[in-house]
């Protein structure tokens, strides 16, 4: 019997809504079967903690007496450059930003001890941050230089956008070179020395949900540490690539656009993070409810990690060059283990995305809904799904003539 | 028998002084020197591995400390900044020994101090610098 998301609201408001997380329906469904198992449970949680480099934060800092109009100007947040080009006084801060006077990878590998992703950090933290902005000055907005503290408590909004989240599935990462290279999926010893891999697997939220039949736009999700809102496929959505038989994507697929309030984050589910050789980046814990409205969804949440594979790419080559090919598919059973096969050499694994961290959040999730203080939305549009065409297009480069 | 990783921290007055070899020579200690070097203020620096018959390890340590070196266990200089890990795991196979090892059940990471030699390969493949040094 089919269930709609108002009905099983009505179940979280009464607190009789049944609420597992995506690793504890897998034995749900086993021991009592998909029918059974769809019957008697409501949500199902999903979660997944790792770096997404496409997150950043706006906010609106208040007028200065005089005012001054950031618009066109330059601004820094503890020296990490902000995007100025809206109106007066909204900037916005990428993850990946560096202070114009980090030495990058100019003594190789770099080392990226602080930048956008540790700003967003701090300010969630409660720390104050050192504001510098210099503006060409005009009639209405007549200031030319604003150095300040500002504090997350004083500012008028500050939201999380992040353009790209929550990728369905990721490439498993080797080195084929005999020299040790350095990635945004870590560092890589030479000659298969190791296969780094990032997603929660059975628990990751695009991978319980394989066609986007209820993520959609508008679906309410925790978003480091409050609530937040699936607002669009994030960039790179494509949804377009193989499918194995139970509809999961083998290789990066699905995307999320995120919007939440910050101030309702915390500083433990949103990490400034560091990639040694790469640059600086953001670790994001996102936690989504699947409502289960029918069997079918019920069976996809059911999935298990020996039932999504992965293709191991080369990032030494294949992946610089955008060369096509995969060295092989592993299930994210095998990447768990601890040790995978590639060309006959036992490489040893290690994961980017914290496995025990989104196991918290699914749980937190799950308490939020059982306690009634978080309640399902329907989604105001859905995502393009494989049916659409929609792809993921390289760049053609054009001369300029 | 007894075998320890230890860290020595050796004053300036003693930096060009033969220290170590007296404790093979006199105390018939068996050593592996996982890291060695002398800081900006001339000050020696020295990751050992000391092995030997308990009372003679006793005694060379002594000596060492009489000598004026700084004794100190090696698990008190490389710390995990507990709040800081997430347990990811990508650090897990850069350690070259076994020092950081995947509960399988839980898949939180483990971080055994006295299997660390204190390469400090971990340090900065950590994507949230939650392994810290004090030497």
């Amino acid at each position: 019997m089919a269930k709609t998301i108002k009905e099983i609201n009505e179940k979280i408001e009464k607190g009789e809504a049944v609420v597992v997380t995506a690793e504890e329906i897998i034995d749900i469904a086993e021991e009592k079967g998909i029918e059974k198992a769809a019957k008697e449970v409501d949500v199902v949680t999903t979660a997944t903690f790792g770096p997404m480099c496409s997150s950043g934060a706006y906010f609106n800092i208040g007028h200065a007496k005089p005012k001054i109009k950031l618009g066109g100007g330059r601004a820094y947040l503890n020296d990490v450059p902000v995007y100025t080009g809206f109106a007066a006084v909204d900037v916005y801060i990428g993850a990946t930003a560096l202070a114009d006077d980090d030495p990058r990878n100019k003594v190789f590998p770099g080392e990226f001890k602080y930048g956008g992703g540790h700003v967003i950090e701090d300010l969630v933290a409660g720390k104050n941050l050192r504001l510098v902005a210099t503006a060409y000055g005009t009639d209405c907005y007549p200031r030319k230089r604003l150095e300040t503290l500002i504090n997350i408590k004083d500012l008028n909004e500050a939201v999380l956008f992040n353009p790209r989240n929550v990728y369905q599935n990721y490439n498993v990462a080797v080195n084929l070179l005999d020299k040790i290279i350095y990635t945004y999926m870590g560092v890589l010893k030479p000659k298969l020395g190791n296969a780094n891999y990032c997603s929660a697997g059975q628990l990751s939220p695009l991978l319980n949900d394989p066609y986007y039949k209820t993520i959609g736009i508008g679906t309410r999700i925790f978003l480091g540490g409050g609530v937040g809102y699936v607002v669009w496929q994030g960039t790179q959505h494509n949804p377009t690539v193989k499918r194995k038989d139970n509809g999961v994507p083998q290789a990066p697929a699905g995307t999320l656009a995120v919007l939440g309030d910050l101030k309702g984050m915390k500083p433990e589910w949103l990490v400034g993070t560091t990639m040694q050789g790469y640059g600086v980046t953001l670790t994001v814990g996102i936690g989504i409810p699947i409502p289960i409205l029918n069997e079918e969804i019920c069976r996809y949440t059911a999935v298990k990690d020996e039932e999504i594979w992965a293709q191991i790419v080369d990032y030494s080559e294949a992946y610089p060059q955008g060369k096509p090919g995969s060295l092989g598919e592993v299930n994210y059973a095998q990447l768990k283990s601890g040790e995978i096969t590639i060309q006959g050499k036992k490489v040893p694994t290690g994961n980017l995305s914290s496995y025990p961290k989104a196991v918290e959040i699914a749980n937190t999730l799950k308490e939020w809904i059982k306690q009634g203080d978080f309640l399902l939305s329907e989604p105001v549009a859905y995502l393009p799904g494989p049916e659409t065409g929609y792809t993921f297009k390289p760049l053609k480069e054009r001369p300029l003539e | 028998m007894i075998s320890k990783r230890i860290v020595l921290h050796f004053p300036h007055r003693l930096v060009d002084q033969p220290i170590v070899c007296n404790l093979v020579k006199d105390y018939e200690l068996e050593f592996n020197i996982l890291k060695a070097y002398v800081t900006p203020r001339e000050e020696g620096l020295l990751v050992l591995e000391l092995s030997g018959e308990d009372k003679n390890y006793e005694q060379g340590i002594q000596y060492l400390r009489e000598a004026g070196v700084k004794v100190q266990p090696l698990s008190q200089d490389i710390i995990r900044n507990e709040e800081r890990c997430t347990h990811c795991g990508v650090c897990v196979p850069i350690c070259p020994t076994g020092a950081l090892v995947v509960e399988p059940l839980t898949r939180k990471v483990n971080f055994y101090d006295n299997k660390c030699i204190a390469c400090e390969l971990c340090v900065k493949a950590c994507p949230v610098r939650a392994m810290e040094v004090h030497f």
